[in-house]
Parts: C-alpha cells; structure tokens; sequence
C-alpha cells in the first residue's frame, strides 16, 4: 500500500496535465471538472495514506526504487519514499491545490486560456508531488527544476502584460542561482560517495566517510544544497523574484508562490537535516533570521495587497528556515504546514477582493484604477462577509494569536530560538524572531483595515462590490476551518502534545560527532525550560503590533503621515524593498554593462590593434611582393608576349591576303614534299 | 620491229592518257593561280578535276583494278557539280559583299 498510492497520487495530476493539454479545449467546460476531480482524488488518497500511516506504522519508512539507467557502473534509481515527512507534506500539497483548482473556476472563468491554466496546474502538482516523494537527489533536482519550470509558466501566464513576462524571465534566472550551487552541492555529493540516495549518502556520512575526507567539504556540500532552498524559499540575498512573481494570477500565488514551491526549500532542508553540520546549521539560522526581518519592515509599508502578502511569505518562509536551523526542527516543519493553509487562505481572499474590484471597475468602464491597492478599497466587510471573516481568521493565525495554528507552530519556533540562544548564546536569533513576529501582527492588521475597515476610498465603487462566488469562498471557508487549532493539536497552548508534533521527529544526525547540532534531548529540555517565556513574550509582541496597527488606522490616535516623516529614510528603505533591486541592477546588470564595455574596449583597442598591425605587416609584405610581381613575373610574362608580337608581326607579313598566293604557297609545298619524299 | 617503231603512237597506251592528263593538270592549275576572275579560278578548278578523272579511268583501263577507277571518276564528277554549286553560290555572296570578282581586289585577310 505505501509503494503504489504515492505514485497513483503522484500520477494523477500529469494524467490532468497530459489530457489537458492535447484535449483540453475539446473537453466539455475545457476540463476543468477534470483536473480538480483528479486533484480532489489525489486529496482523498493523500489523506488515507497518511492515516493508515500514522494509525499503522509511524515509526517505519518505505522505500521502492526502480532503476532508471546505468551509466556505465553506475545505476541511477527513481525511488519514492513513505515516511511521516513525506505523507503530510503530501497532504498539504493535494488540499491546497485542490481547492485553488476550485477557486480558480471563479476566478479564472472568463480566461483565453483556461484549459491551459488548469494544465500548468497539474504539471506543477506532479513536480511539487515529485519533490515530496523522491528518494534521491538527482530526482530532487529533476522535479526541482520542474516546479521551475511550472512556476515559470504560471507567473507568465498572462504574458501579454510585459511586467509579468519579465516577472517569470526574473523568477527563473534568479532561481538558477540558487539552483547551480544545489547542483554543485549534489555533484561534491556524487562523486565522493557515488549516489544520490538520501540514505545511503547519510549512511555512508554515518559511516564516518567524508567528502574528499574533510568535514569543511561536508559543511561546503550542505551548504551548496541549502543554495538551492535560498532560490526557491526566495531566502536572502535571492529574495527579488518572490514579490515579483505577483504578475500571476492569485490562485497561482496562492499555491506555488505561498503554501507549496516556496516550502520546497524548507522541505529540502528538512530531507537533508541528518547530514547538515552545526557550522550550516548556524549560517542556515541566520539567513533565515535576516530574510524574515529584511522581509518583514518591508511588507510594513507596501500599499499592494499581494505585495504585503507576498513579503510576508518571505518573512514567514525565513522563520521555517530559521526554526530548522536552530534544530527546531519539528516547529519548522510545522509552521510550513499551518503556514500553507493560512497563507494560502490570505492569498485566495485576496483573489476574491481582486476578483470582486475587477467586476465592479469593468463594469464602471475604469481601467486606471489599480484593483490590487488597498488605497482603493476600504470598507469591504458588509460587502464580502464570508471573505472577510475568514480573511481575519487567517490574519489573527498568521499573527500568532492564541486558538489558531499559527500560535502553535510560531510559538514553537520561538521557544527554539530562544533556547538555542540560551545554550549557544546567538542572541540576535531571538531578537529578530520577536521583533518579526511584533511586525507581522503590525502589517497583516494594517492591510486587514485598510482593505476591509475604514472609509471607503470611492463610495459608488465600493457599494457595487459583490461577494464571490460559492466556487471560491467555499475554499477560504475550508481553510480557515484548518487554521484552527484543534487540526493539529488538542491542547490550545501546546503543539508538542499534537499529533504532528509526535509524528515528524527530528531526524538523527549523522555527522561526525564534533560537527553535531545541540543534541535533540538537551535541546528539547532547553525548550520545555524556557516556553512559557516564550509564549508569554510572543502573544506581547504580537499584541503590540496589533494595537498599533488598530491606533494607526482603526482609532486614528496616531497619524501614520507623521510617522512617515519621523522615520525618514528607514520608512524610504522599506517603501523601495530596502533598494535590492535597484542594487541587483546596480551590481550585476550595470558590471554586466560594465564588463561588455570593457570588453568592447578590449576588442577595439587591443584585438583590433593586434588585427591592424598582421594586417599593416602583411599590406607591407605584400607591396614588396607586388613590386616583384608587376616588375619581374610580368615582365618576363610582358617580354614573351612581345616577342611574340614580334615574330607575329613579321611573319604576317606572308599573309598577303591574297588567296591566289596562298594556293602558290600550297602547291609549292607540296611539290616540295612530293620531291623530297617520293 | 613494229614494236620498237610504233609503240606510243599506234596503239595510245597508258603514258598517252597520263600526259594529256598532266597538261590539262597543268593548265587547271595555270587559270587557279593566274587568273584574276574567280569564275575562271573556278573553271581551272573544274580542269584539275577532270586531269584527275582521266588517270582514274586510265589506271582503271590498263591495270588490275577493273571498275572501280571508273565508279570514283563517276563520283568525283557528282562531287564536282555539287562544288561547282556551292562555289557559284560563295561567288555570289563575294561579289555582294565587295562589288567585284577580282581575287586581287580581295585581301582583307591581309597580315
């Protein structure tokens, strides 16, 4: 049963993609009842796999390989693998994009291209699904690239719009990036230990063997692979590509750029855990740290609701990668779970505002008006009830807030943090973590009242808005049910007594016993010492950012213009995203300039002078030659024309012209030679 | 007796025809290379011919080859008028072209 449902689950969606693309527009309702059937079905049997998991075996791990080739002594096997990891991760992709294959019905209903939509889909379920289940490396980066790909597609969709076809083309190059030092990663891997097999790489790393015999290679190799997450978790410094890759249709965002693909690098750290060293582990933590507090002071003061979201995807996605590298593994994973349900959910019901202000602005004939600012909305709530109370469900998880799944999985990550601080003394972990979690409260009500609460910004604008669609709120309704606290643990205040706390385990480590992370039992200890602090410290924080969210655009106590100019330059460096990609372009698209010029110069003035002068050199050369041919070749060539001009001119003499001499001559001749021969 | 006497002009023999053969050879050639009018060039031409004619029919007569002298002379003569009409016809094109029949008169090929 482990061995063949995953790979039902994994075929289902490119049998949608397959039949979507070459039948699609043939099918009846251009086969959307199609791919969110399939997905729906991969749904239920993600859902009973992993319960029969969990109830059956929770403590075992199932592995089939097949071979896929062998290139010389090496074979190379596609294998999937079964554990707990594996199976919820299964889940949380299938419900996710089985309810965007829903939403996108209403939102996507009057597309050109809606049967291609629902394909690009399904090919992005099968990598993402493809990622979840591998058993090596090589197949990791395969899907890795295909959810590339599949993003690539998705972000461009609407490619007629030059902003979103260069929002795709930036996405997929900056992700090279991050994916050629994951190549490199796994190449180090290969060649030392000649397999991609997770398991037999961390076997044989238990097993004491070590890239090119030294530990800085297995901390290097581990690092190169983390590269890869950094593209795809949009980690700093490759972050960029994330709030662009906004172009896309909502529901995509909603799947590929919140809940599922960006995780993937958090997944890819998760798999790869057992053979990370401390010294990755610390440089993993603090680029988590940095990208969730870079992230998050930007996301404060972007008026685009997507882009508040979109940053706060980054931010969040930086406290997974953070949790896991403190060795918070288990809060790492989970907040990638809760995560994706209520991120996912922000982005659906910012689908549905977009989706309502689309209607209303088309039908007013206003095609200037942004239907994505939330400087244009305002007083949302009685209009789009459903969409607002589930969108207030997810701001109060994804804030931390008692009851809800995100206190659960923030909660924990920062107890980790705070306990690794306590035993290893990075301070500054915990500082950002706290700090971060007063911000996300801060801008998530921000964009929470701006959009729903206040004044509306045009009164006949807002009095045409309509509620979605059943087809799209139905999901907000299924996510907002699951960003409850009771779906992953019976205790409010406590993930660890949860089901998914007891079943993702952080894995053993397998490296050298110098190079190993705090130990799972002490870290543990530090943790339950230190969690009602924690608790305590987080609900604060994220009180205060709500309060001042609410004093700033609820109460309006406090002018938020006034802000503005006291902090000048800070409120400038997060308005501009902190100017990274004015200073992207700067750096590598101006040296890239600079470099083509200095080349251009080079060429000018040393290829061409080294082309001039042979070409000076051989015209000198060739004058002598010249000189030696018009004086000495032609004249011998001149000389013996002339002498036959000569001979000619006397010998024409003969010819008279006259035919009767020449009948002399003839006879004569032959008198001649009659007489002679005869 | 008679033998010795006789001979050549009793009975005309091979030698007679040869020589007339030869005179008339001669004087063919005599109008070709002095005449200045080239109907009369071509008359002379016509005498070659027929100088030729007769040693065929001659050799024919009193030596082994029986007949076959004969049939050439008979085709020399078709050859000969065959010529003399493509002859008269370059005539008349030369005398178009350069308004005389004198061969002198001729000599554009003149080197």
């Amino acid at each position: 049963m482990f061995t063949q449902l995953p790979l039902i689950i994994l075929v289902l969606p490119l049998l949608g993609f397959l039949l979507l693309i070459f039948l699609g527009k043939r099918l009846p309702r251009k086969g959307d009842w199609l791919a969110a059937g399939l997905l729906i079905t991969a749904l239920a049997l993600s859902l009973s796999l992993l319960i029969s998991k969990l109830a059956g075996q929770p403590d075992e791990s199932f592995t089939q390989t097949f071979r896929w080739l062998a290139i010389g002594t090496h074979t190379i096997h596609f294998g999937i693998t079964i554990d707990n990891l594996s199976a919820v991760m299964l889940v949380v992709v299938t419900l996710v994009s089985s309810l965007v294959h829903l939403f996108s019905i209403g939102y996507m209903k009057d597309d050109p291209r809606y049967s291609r939509y629902y394909a690009y889909l399904g090919l992005f379920s099968f990598s993402m699904l493809g990622i979840v289940l591998t058993s090596n490396l090589l197949f990791m980066y395969i899907f890795w690239e295909l959810v590339g790909i599949s993003s690539y597609l998705l972000i461009g969709f609407w490619y007629e719009k030059k902003s979103a076809s260069n929002a795709a083309n930036k996405a997929f190059i900056v992700n090279r990036v991050g994916d050629f030092g994951m190549f490199l990663g796994i190449m180090i891997l290969f060649v030392n230990f000649a397999t991609f097999s997770f398991k037999e790489i961390f076997d044989l790393v238990e097993a004491g063997q070590l890239p090119y015999g030294s530990t800085g290679w297995l901390t290097t190799a581990g690092l190169l692979i983390f590269c890869g997450a950094i593209g795809k978790s949009a980690q700093f410094p490759l972050q960029v590509w994330l709030p662009d890759a906004m172009e896309g249709p909502t529901p995509v965002s909603a799947l590929i750029h919140a809940a599922t693909m960006v995780a993937a690098g958090v997944y890819l750290v998760a798999r790869m855990f057992p053979m990370l060293t401390a010294d990755a582990l610390l440089v993993i933590a603090y680029i988590g740290a940095i990208t969730s507090f870079l992230a998050a002071s930007i996301a404060l003061t972007q008026f685009d609701i997507k882009r508040v979201l979109a940053f706060s995807t980054i931010s969040q996605l930086g406290y997974m990668i953070l949790a896991l590298g403190v060795g918070a593994y288990t809060a790492g994973f989970m907040h990638l779970v809760t995560h994706a349900a209520f991120k996912a959910g922000l982005f659906l019901g910012a689908g549905s505002v977009i989706y309502a202000m689309h209607q209303v602005l088309h039908a007013q004939n206003d095609h200037h008006t942004d239907a994505q600012d939330v400087r244009n909305m305002g007083g949302l709530k009685s209009k789009m009830p459903v969409t607002y109370y589930t969108f207030l469900m997810f701001t109060l998880a994804i804030s931390g807030i008692p009851l809800t799944s995100g206190f659960l999985s923030k909660d924990e990550i920062l107890a980790g943090t705070l306990a690794y601080s306590t035993l290893n003394g990075h301070w500054l972990l915990p500082l950002l973590g706290f700090v971060v979690a007063g911000m996300t409260a801060f801008y998530m009500f921000r964009l929470l009242l701006l959009t729903f609460h206040g004044n509306p910004s045009d009164r006949e604008r807002i009095s045409a808005i309509k509620e979605s669609p059943l087809v799209m709120t139905l999901p907000l309704i299924v996510l907002a049910t699951v960003s409850l606290f009771v779906f992953y643990s019976f205790n409010p205040f406590g993930a660890a007594d949860g089901w998914l706390y007891q079943a993702i385990e952080r894995p053993i480590s397998m490296v050298p016993n110098m190079l190993q992370p705090v130990d799972a039992g002490i870290f543990e200890e530090a943790v339950h010492h230190i969690h009602g602090t924690a608790m305590v410290l987080s609900i604060l924080f994220a009180l205060s950012g709500i309060l001042l969210a609410i004093g700033m655009y609820y109460w309006k106590k406090i002018k938020a213009e006034n802000l503005v100019q006291r902090t000048g330059v800070l409120y400038d460096l997060s308005f501009n995203s902190w100017y990274f990609d004015e200073l992207y372009d700067r750096i590598f698209v101006s040296g890239l300039f600079l470099l083509t010029r200095i080349s251009k110069w080079f060429d000018e003035h040393i290829i061409d002078a080294i082309v001039n002068s042979s070409a000076w050199v051989s015209r000198g050369i060739a004058s002598v030659a010249g000189l030696f041919d018009t004086n000495i070749v032609d004249g011998l060539v001149h000389a013996t024309a002339a002498s036959a001009d000569r001979a000619g001119s006397m010998l024409s003499k003969i010819q008279t012209g006259k035919i009767q001499t020449y009948l002399v001559y003839v006879i004569f001749s032959f008198l001649v030679l009659f007489i002679l021969f005869i | 007796m008679e033998l010795m006497i006789t001979p050549w002009l009793a009975e005309p023999g091979l030698v007679h025809f040869l020589i007339v053969s030869a005179l008339l050879l001669s004087l063919g050639l005599m109008a070709v290379l002095s005449r200045r009018n080239v109907i009369m060039v071509l008359m002379g031409v016509e005498l070659i011919l027929n100088s030729a004619n007769i040693n065929l029919i001659a050799f024919s007569r009193y030596t082994s080859l029986s007949l076959e002298g004969q049939m050439i002379a008979l085709f020399v003569i078709i050859i000969a008028a065959a010529e003399a009409a493509v002859a008269l016809a370059i005539v008349l094109n030369m005398y178009s072209r350069f308004n005389t029949v004198h061969l002198d008169e001729i000599d554009s090929l003149k080197g």
